[in-house]
Order: C-alpha cells, then sequence, then structure tokens
C-alpha cells in the first residue's frame, strides 16, 4: 500500500513537472475574413540556466530547443515567421504580432560574457532547426534595443547589452519551416488541434505567421519557484469570402480541409474559442455549445463559444455566419519610402492615435541598414502640424559593414491625430560583391516597431489566474487602465543605385585596350627607321598624269 | 646610305630592349603580383608520416610488453596467496601494463582445472607448469614463454586489434568475418560523443509511459563513462516521443499469437523514426541512439526474430556506428478492462541491461575469446576492466593516427596537385602542429603511455581536420583558367604580337645577312 501510494505521489509528482495546453481562437473579421489563432503552451517547471545542473531528461518540451537554451544561456527566445502583411485597419489587432519576414529577439543571461559570439552560433543553430535562412543575421542587421524590447517573462533585466534584435524582411516562409515546427509538439501533427495545420491550406491564405516564444515564468502566484514556458503559436488569416462565392459561412473543414475529433491525450487542456462578440444573434454555430466564456484581450470584453475538446463531444464542425462591426484599432502606423532619383530619399513613418480623448506616448524603434544613410539632422516630428518633440531619442549610427542604424524615440500622441516621423537619408554605393543576386529588385528595410501601453476602454484583468485563456495571457499586464500594444509597420523596398555587373571585365578589356594603343604607337616610334622621302606631287598633279597616261602623252613632272 | 644603317640599327636595339625590359621585369611583376599565396608545408616528413607509422608500430610495442610483463614475473616469482586486488594494491601497474604472477602448480588458489585466472585490473595469475628444481630462473621463465604469450595476447592488444582499428584505413588481407563485424560496429574515434535515449510511445491513448531515465543513467551507465572519460568526452540526454512509429508493419503470426519482426524488416526501421529524433543542435559529436519502442495496444506483443526465426531473447537490435533499438511490451501489465490511458512504470534494470550491453559493442570494447583454461573476471559495477580500457586507448591511439596521418597526406597531395589553392599561414601552422603531434604520439605509443598517446593523437586529428575543412582552402579553387586568358588577352595581345614580329624580323635580317656575308667569303 506504501509502495503503492509513494508511486502515486510520484507519478503526481512527475506530472505537475510538465503540462501541455492547446488552443484555438477563430474569429470573423469584418472584412469577412476568417482569422485563426492557433496556442500551444508547454510548462516545464525546471531551470536551465541554474548553475551546475544539467537537464538532459526531456519528457513534452522539446529537446532540441532545450538544448539550445542551456547551450546559449538564453534566458528568453522570440522568434517569429511570417508570410504577408498583418492589416490593422481592417482586421484589428492581432493576439501576438508580428513583422513581415523572420523576426527574432533574444535576451541572455547576464553571465555570458561573449554575447555576440553566443547570437552569431545561436542564429546558426536556429536556422538548422527551423529550415530557415536565419544564418544571414549577422552583426551587420543586428541592434540592441534600450527600450523596446523588454523582457516578457520573469526577470527585470534591463541592461541591453543582452539583448539583440535582428529581422529578416525579405524571408519567404514555407512548408519547411511549419514542417519543424510542427515537430516542436508533443503530439505533432498526429493528433489534438495540430490535425489541422495542412500546409496547402494554411499557406493558401491572406497572412501566415507561425512563432515560437520561451520565456521564465512563475510557477504560481507566490513566484517561489522558476518554470520555462514555450508558446508556440501560428495565426492565419482565410480569405474566405472570395473563395466562398461571396457566402459569410465557414467551417472548419472549409478552412484547413480537415476536422476535429479528439484532444492530443498529452494536453491538460484543449480548446477551442470562437468569437461571437459581434452581433451573437446572427451567429449559428453547430453543433451549438453551453459553454460562453468572456475574455478582456487587447483593451476589448470579448464573448466566446467555448468547445472543451477533452469532453467527449461528438466530431465537430462549425458553419456559422457573422456580421458585424469592428472597434476601430486605437493604434496604427505605416510606413513609406519618399523622394527621387537613386541618390537621397526620405523615410515617413506616420502613427495614428484613434483614441477620441486621450494622449499616450509610443516608442518608435526603427532599425535602418547602413547602405541608407541617415541625416539625423532631418530628423522631424509633426503632430497636427505642430513640431512635436520627443522626450527621449537614443540614437546609434551606423558603421559602413558593422553596424545598422538604430533609432528609438519616445513620443507623445496627441488624442485623435496622425503623428508623422520623416528623416532623409542618402543611399550608398556598394561594393560590387555586396549587391544581392537580383539586385534591380530593392533593398529590403526592415518593419519599424511602435511599442505603446494604450488606454483601454474596459477595465484589464491584472491577476494571474490558471483558467485565463491563452490568447489573453502572454503579454503580463501590468495596471487595469491600459494594455500593451505592439504594431509592426510595412517593411521598405528601397532601390540602391546598381551598376552594370560585367562593368569589372569591360573595365580590363577598355584599360587594356588604351594602355595597348599607348604601347603600341610609343613602341613604333621607337623601333621604326626613319628616312627623308622624296615628297609625292599634289593631287592635281597626279589627277592630270593619270588623264595623260591615258591619253599617251607624256607625263609632267 | 649610312644614316639609314645606323636608324635600322637603332630600332633594332630599341626593339630588343624593349624585349628584354618585357621578358626580365614585366613579365616577373605580373607573375609575382598574380601569383597565389602559399605557405610552406612540411611535404618530406609527411610523406615519410605516410609510409612509416603502421609498420614501425606494433612490433615494437608488442615486444615491449612481453618483456615488461616478463619482468614483472620475474621480480613476483613466489607464492601467492592473494586476491586480486591485493596484488593491485601491491604493484600498482601502469597504464598499458599487464603484470603476470605465476603460482606454483601445487597452489590452491585457484581451482583445479584453471589454468590462468585474468583479473579486473591488469594482473593476471597463471599456474606455473611442472619444471626440474634444478633449472635456473632463466629456464623457468623460458619454460613459461608459451603461456606468458597466450597471457598477453588475451589481455593485451594484437593483431586482431590492429586490423579493427584500421579497417577503414588500411585493406588489410587477414580479416576474419567476426572482427570485421566488431570494427564495423564502433563507431568512429571522436573527442566526444552524445547519448541520447528516447522512449518511442506511437500510442499515448493507451500507454501513460514513466521510465525513471535520471536514475538509471546514475546507476547504469554513469559509472561505464566515468571509466571511459580519458577516452571522450559523454553526454548523455532523454526524450520522449509520441507518435513515433517503425517504419515497417509487423506480422501477426499465428503460431505464436504475437506481432514479428523479422531480421529482413529490421533495416527499414531506423529511417522514419530517426526522422522524429532530431539532431542535436548544440554540439556536432557523432550521436549514439538508444531507441525504446513500447509497441501499441494493437500491435502487442511484438517480437523480434533473428535470420533462424527464433525470437531474440532481449528482444532487440543494433545498428552499426548508429545505436540500438529495443522493444518492450507492456500488453501483459493490464487487463482488457483497464481504464485508459494506462500508468505503466518501465523496469529500467531490464532496459539498461540491454542498451549498457550495445553501448559497450559501439564503443568498440572488443569480445576476448579466451583459450580453454582461463577464467576471466567479470568487470563488475563499471562495465570494464582496466585491461579493456587499455585496449580500448591502444586502439583509440592507433585509429586516431591513422585518421590524422591519411587525413594530413590526402590534404598534402591536393596541395599538390592543385596549384591554385591558397594556402594561408594558420593552414601551414596547423598542418604542422597536426605533424608534430602525430610525431609525439607515435612516440608515446612506442614509449607504452597511453593516455599520452592517445591525447596527441587527439589533437592531431583536431589540428588535421581544421587545416582539411578550412574555407578559406576554397577560395580560388573554382576559378577556370580560361577566365583569367579572358581577362589577360586584351593586355597581352596587343603587346606581344609587335615585339614578336619585330624579334622575327630581326632574326630573319641576320640570317640573311650571313648568308650574304658568306655569299662574299665565297
Amino acid at each position: 500500500m506504501l509502495i503503492l501510494s509513494s508511486l502515486l505521489l510520484f507519478i503526481l509528482l512527475a506530472a505537475a513537472r510538465d503540462e501541455f495546453q492547446e488552443e484555438l481562437v477563430i474569429r470573423p473579421l469584418h472584412s469577412g475574413d476568417i482569422y485563426a489563432s492557433f496556442q500551444f503552451r508547454t510548462l516545464w517547471d525546471t531551470d536551465f540556466l541554474q548553475e551546475g545542473q544539467k537537464v538532459s531528461h526531456y519528457r513534452l518540451f522539446p529537446k532540441s530547443l532545450g538544448q539550445v537554451l542551456s547551450k546559449f544561456s538564453v534566458r528568453e527566445l522570440h522568434i517569429s515567421f511570417t508570410q504577408g502583411f498583418w492589416r490593422t485597419m481592417q482586421w484589428g489587432q492581432p493576439f501576438i504580432p508580428s513583422p513581415p519576414g523572420a523576426e527574432l529577439w533574444v535576451w541572455f543571461h547576464d553571465t555570458v560574457s561573449d554575447v555576440d559570439g553566443n547570437w552569431k552560433e545561436l542564429t546558426n543553430v536556429l536556422s538548422g532547426i527551423f529550415c530557415a535562412s536565419l544564418n544571414f543575421i549577422d552583426l551587420t542587421n543586428t541592434v540592441q534595443p534600450s527600450a523596446s524590447f523588454k523582457p516578457l517573462g520573469l526577470g527585470n533585466a534591463t541592461d541591453h547589452r543582452f539583448l539583440r534584435y535582428a529581422t529578416l524582411p525579405r524571408e519567404i516562409v514555407c512548408t519547411e519551416n511549419l514542417t519543424p515546427w510542427k515537430k516542436l509538439l508533443p503530439c505533432g501533427s498526429k493528433a489534438g488541434l495540430a490535425v489541422l495545420m495542412k500546409s496547402e491550406k494554411l499557406f493558401h491564405s491572406s497572412f501566415h505567421s507561425q512563432a515560437v516564444h520561451i520565456r521564465p515564468i512563475c510557477q504560481d502566484e507566490q513566484c517561489s519557484s522558476k518554470a520555462w514556458e514555450l508558446r508556440q503559436t501560428l495565426n492565419v488569416v482565410f480569405d474566405l469570402h472570395t473563395s466562398g462565392q461571396g457566402k459569410k459561412e465557414w467551417s472548419l473543414f472549409k478552412m484547413f480541409s480537415r476536422t476535429l475529433t479528439e484532444a492530443c491525450p498529452l494536453a491538460s487542456s484543449s480548446k477551442v474559442y470562437v468569437d461571437i462578440t459581434d452581433n451573437p444573434e446572427l451567429f449559428e454555430l453547430s453543433p451549438a455549445t453551453p459553454l460562453l466564456g468572456q475574455a478582456v484581450v487587447l483593451g476589448d470584453r470579448r464573448t466566446y463559444s467555448v468547445y472543451d475538446l477533452i469532453m467527449p463531444t461528438s466530431s465537430m464542425v462549425l458553419s456559422p455566419c457573422a456580421l458585424g462591426d469592428m472597434l476601430r484599432p486605437l493604434l496604427h502606423a505605416e510606413r513609406y519610402v519618399a523622394g527621387f532619383g537613386l541618390q537621397t530619399g526620405e523615410i515617413h513613418t506616420v502613427i495614428y492615435n484613434n483614441h477620441p480623448y486621450r494622449a499616450f506616448p509610443v516608442l518608435l524603434m526603427d532599425s535602418v541598414p547602413w547602405y541608407l544613410q541617415l541625416y539625423i539632422h532631418t530628423l522631424t516630428v509633426t503632430s497636427k502640424s505642430r513640431d512635436n518633440k520627443p522626450s527621449y531619442i537614443h540614437y546609434q549610427p551606423a558603421k559602413d559593414r558593422h553596424r545598422p542604424h538604430l533609432l528609438e524615440m519616445l513620443i507623445q500622441l496627441p488624442p485623435h491625430s496622425m503623428t508623422e516621423v520623416t528623416v532623409q537619408f542618402e543611399r550608398a554605393l556598394l561594393k560590387w560583391t555586396e549587391y544581392t543576386p537580383d539586385p534591380n529588385h530593392g533593398f529590403y528595410v526592415g518593419s519599424s516597431v511602435v511599442s505603446a501601453l494604450v488606454p483601454s476602454m474596459v477595465a484589464m484583468r491584472t491577476n494571474f489566474t490558471q483558467d485565463q485563456p491563452l490568447f489573453s495571457s502572454f503579454v503580463p499586464v501590468k495596471e487595469e487602465s491600459s494594455y500593451f500594444v505592439r504594431v509592426y509597420t510595412e517593411p521598405l523596398l528601397v532601390n540602391l543605385p546598381t551598376p552594370d555587373f560585367s562593368m569589372p571585365y569591360n573595365v580590363i578589356c577598355l584599360t587594356c585596350t588604351v594602355v595597348a594603343v599607348g604601347y603600341g604607337s610609343f613602341y613604333n616610334l621607337l623601333t621604326r627607321t626613319f628616312q627623308v622621302d622624296e615628297p609625292s606631287p599634289p593631287l592635281s598633279k597626279r589627277l592630270a598624269n593619270l588623264i595623260r597616261r591615258m591619253r599617251g602623252v607624256p607625263l609632267l613632272t | 646610305m649610312a644614316a639609314l644603317q645606323l636608324e635600322k640599327q637603332r630600332g633594332r636595339y630599341a626593339a630588343l630592349a624593349i624585349a628584354a625590359v618585357v621578358i626580365v621585369v614585366g613579365i616577373p611583376l605580373w607573375w609575382k603580383t598574380t601569383e597565389t599565396y602559399r605557405a610552406w608545408l612540411p611535404f618530406s616528413e609527411i610523406s615519410e608520416l605516410d609510409s612509416l607509422q603502421v609498420h614501425a608500430l606494433r612490433p615494437s610495442s608488442r615486444q615491449n610488453h612481453v618483456c615488461d610483463s616478463i619482468g614483472s614475473a620475474m621480480i613476483y616469482n613466489r607464492v601467492f596467496d592473494k586476491a586480486d586486488l591485493s596484488l593491485h594494491m601491491l604493484s600498482e601497474s601502469s597504464c598499458g601494463s599487464v603484470v603476470v604472477y605465476v603460482i606454483p602448480e601445487s597452489s590452491t588458489l585457484l581451482p583445479e582445472d584453471v589454468k590462468v585466472y585474468v583479473g579486473q585490473r591488469r594482473t593476471a595469475l597463471l599456474r606455473s607448469p611442472p619444471f626440474k628444481t634444478s633449472w635456473n630462473l632463466k629456464e623457468v621463465l623460458s619454460n613459461l614463454d608459451v603461456e606468458v604469450e597466450q597471457v598477453v595476447s588475451t589481455m593485451s592488444f594484437g593483431h586482431q586489434d590492429i586490423v579493427a582499428a584500421l579497417s577503414n584505413r588500411v585493406r588489410m588481407t587477414k580479416v576474419t568475418k567476426e572482427s570485421m563485424a566488431d570494427s564495423m560496429r564502433a563507431i568512429k574515434s571522436s573527442p566526444g560523443y552524445e547519448i541520447t535515449f528516447s522512449l518511442l510511445n506511437p500510442d499515448p491513448k493507451s500507454h501513460s509511459l514513466h521510465w525513471d531515465i535520471e536514475g538509471a543513467v546514475q546507476s547504469y551507465i554513469q559509472p561505464l563513462l566515468n571509466k571511459l572519460a580519458p577516452i571522450a568526452n559523454f553526454s548523455v540526454d532523454s526524450q520522449i516521443l509520441y507518435y513515433a512509429v517503425l517504419g515497417v508493419n509487423p506480422r501477426f503470426d499465428n503460431s505464436v499469437s504475437a506481432y514479428t519482426l523479422s531480421a529482413d524488416s529490421l533495416s527499414h526501421v531506423i529511417n522514419p523514426v530517426e526522422a522524429r529524433l532530431g539532431s542535436n543542435a548544440a554540439s556536432s559529436n557523432p550521436v549514439l541512439n538508444f531507441l525504446l519502442y513500447v509497441p501499441d495496444a494493437h500491435h502487442s506483443p511484438l517480437f523480434i526474430r533473428d535470420h533462424s526465426k527464433r525470437k531474440v531473447p532481449s528482444n532487440a537490435f543494433h545498428s552499426p556506428r548508429w545505436g540500438g533499438i529495443m522493444v518492450y511490451n507492456v500488453n501483459e501489465m493490464y487487463g482488457p478492462e483497464a481504464e485508459r490511458p494506462v500508468d505503466i512504470n518501465i523496469n529500467m534494470a531490464k532496459v539498461m541491461g540491454v542498451f549498457l550491453a550495445q553501448l559497450r559493442l559501439m564503443l568498440g570494447v572488443q569480445h576476448t575469446h579466451p583459450p580453454t583454461g582461463f577464467v576471466l573476471q567479470s568487470p563488475g559495477s563499471a562495465g570494464l576492466a582496466d585491461w579493456e580500457l587499455d585496449r580500448l586507448l591502444w586502439s583509440r591511439s592507433v585509429e586516431n593516427i591513422a585518421t590524422a596521418s591519411t587525413t594530413i597526406t590526402s590534404l598534402a597531395q591536393l596541395l599538390d596537385q592543385i596549384g591554385n589553392i591558397v594556402i594561408n599561414d594558420n593552414i601551414a601552422q596547423q598542418v604542422s602542429s597536426a605533424v608534430t603531434s602525430l610525431q609525439s604520439a607515435v612516440a608515446e605509443l612506442e614509449a607504452g603511455n597511453l593516455a599520452f598517446a592517445l591525447q596527441y593523437s587527439r589533437e592531431a586529428i583536431l589540428a588535421s581536420e581544421r587545416a582539411f575543412f578550412d574555407p578559406s582552402l576554397l577560395h580560388l579553387l573554382y576559378f577556370p583558367d580560361d577566365q583569367k586568358f579572358a581577362i589577360y588577352i586584351p593586355l597581352f595581345l596587343p603587346m606581344c604580337v609587335p615585339i614578336v614580329l619585330s624579334l622575327l624580323k630581326i632574326v630573319s635580317e641576320a640570317k640573311k645577312r650571313r648568308a650574304d656575308k658568306q655569299a662574299k667569303s665565297d
């Protein structure tokens, strides 16, 4: 009996050590598109960075990522791969924002001495794990933002020497990135919500973003011990309006060409939320669910129909239709390049505050490659056609071929306003080996990042509860009256002066010819023998002689 | 007329002077500025390495040890009635040597029919054959020679080990099938190994498996790894993979009412599983995988059959240089009405016994076949006797030396053949450090210092591979010759044509003048 109970205790302890949750949120968007957001969370009560103790026995947490964390002393890691651009004005705020292309930011543990070396090696290893070209991240596109990227997990590290941030706006995301991402899930794509992830459907969409977030969090409310959280998120926006012959009807099968039958047997919770906030009476969900849930997300109270897959249900087919109005996003930003010619230009970043009566500060971060030489004295910030002086500016100038520009500003946005930030730049002439294989396509400049605490219309929940849905618990909420939002602008595509690439050979040929011509005449001059010659008779005399010869008359002399 | 002749002479001199300048200054200058940088390499030493060492090594070291053991035997040629351990304490034998104690024929220390007892450390007890009391020491020893030779060949490295160590470097004629299999099984020598234990649970809905891998590694694997620490660094980790299936569908056998995997189909098992295992992201050392497969409820029990259709008692198999797979049936642990998923604790002693045996094979601990009358003491908790470790050290050093020297010689050959390759100073430095390490490894091995020999040979491998795989070697390798000519022709053609023509003209004029002179003199 004793043995049995101790065995049970052991099993319970082992079960408490790690935990897996999965969740799918479906939100019909105002534009007629359907937003599906998957979140998978693995919690593990262990500490990778503890001295002297090596973590080497994995259960639910993927071994490859665990090894990376402990080898490179990573405190926090956020990586996202996105195809397409999130249209904030049409779709609202995403649960977890990400810029187009690949984004990677990592907080290293403060015992790391060679952060740059670790970062280089880490990007190489990650590019192997995710089959992505993260190995193109080097010092020329890595920055250390001073304020925009604070750790999201435990520990209030503020020394940004241990932070590295890089984006690859050019990165193309496809199936080969999704497969390794799915492999990190304990159930793979064999059971649970991940069954829905069929790549030909997922990539036939307007927006696709997959991400991995790893951070240390508290195990409980008292925060007596640390746990590691791995969140894998996948966000897709399906354009069913055009592909579904204009009907505002959708079903899981239509979107994913699969249906849900069961939860992953390893998951402690497995839920599907359907957002029915906009006009609940117009929704028809089949099968109907008695469960309704409410959550405050991004300053908005939403109502959800909840399906719990752990409870035995029949196979799920949802086919509701949706209509309704959308809350206008309070914060929105866009960016473009102005100017003409190939010498200079101007970057415009426009930030909108749509709040009717509240002003709030935003942090704008811009990382511009060195080959656009920013003229920082031309930096102007105007809102409501008046000069708006940023209260904090952190500018790190670029070093050619070593480091990009980093510009961070804290700007106060007046209520209901449009703020424009402009800065002029000059395009550098690259060395001929530095051009990409298709230089006339242009060069990408990563999105700028606007981070803000936006005043909330409804009270946010600040307490820490377990049963909160995953999508509302990613960013820790510190105060009731505001919520954290990060908005990414469009990446820029800038044309640089591009030479003709057969130029080196042409130059060689031309120089050689010039040298050869010069040398030839010089050589002739030196080696020819000169002798005095009889001056030849003038042309008129020769002509006259020609005629005379024909006539048989004696020639002139 | 004379002025004209003078002028012509001046033109000739000018042409000759320009040709001279081009040849004396221009061509060397061009050669010098377009030359690829090639640092000096110790080619002669490298070529010496290639032919010498394998021959030089074996006999000398072997002889050394025979002498050594005879010397020891001479000193302790008395009656000993102490156990292995106290013998070991008595003479702390150094790494790589073997001490043979000779006990009189009448001694009761060993049972009647046991002629030789091989201990856990580097000692052996030898029952002396009968000898006359009138013999002097030398005669007694020569009488013992055959037995001592036998003991040494059991405990020390012999021909088989060399064949095994060099099998993938040197082709030898006298290779028994078994030693070939042994050598193929053992994973290549490397400074470190990653050992990964994976529990494959294809059916998490029916089985909830628990394995105390941490404790099992501590108590079964770690002692062996501690013992092997001088050979390489080992790191051990484990993972549980769900929904991982084997690549083949086992066949149901009615006669035993069980599913079976035949030996022929085993080769198809690994590949699909391997995709799930995940490579080790944090290091580039070779990985040894040990997979524990718990078949799903619908395919249990599952048994592996060998070529003669018999059930394999351990229900496990291994793949050379890759790792091992064991099938662990759990269907008897619960009844049909048990609530799913069933909690199952895996008996780690049973599993680790199999994996430990496989690990020994992978690491190249060879089977010893003692002659009759020999008794080998079991290696105990460490799983490895001292003399086995010595053998391993020795064969690893030889393998490393062979690998490093082939790497270095082939690199030297390559660099010698292709003149386009840039040889930077750091490569030259790596090459010469590899050569010196190799030489010292050979010297240490001849002196019998196995630990040092292994260390030097490892350094040699590291340096040689770093030189061989240096990316700077590739920079100009693919610069084709026709491009080079395409670039130089616009310069060289217009320059050389007038020079060559005027030289030809000068030569023909000189010939004509000589002919004129001859005609005149005639």
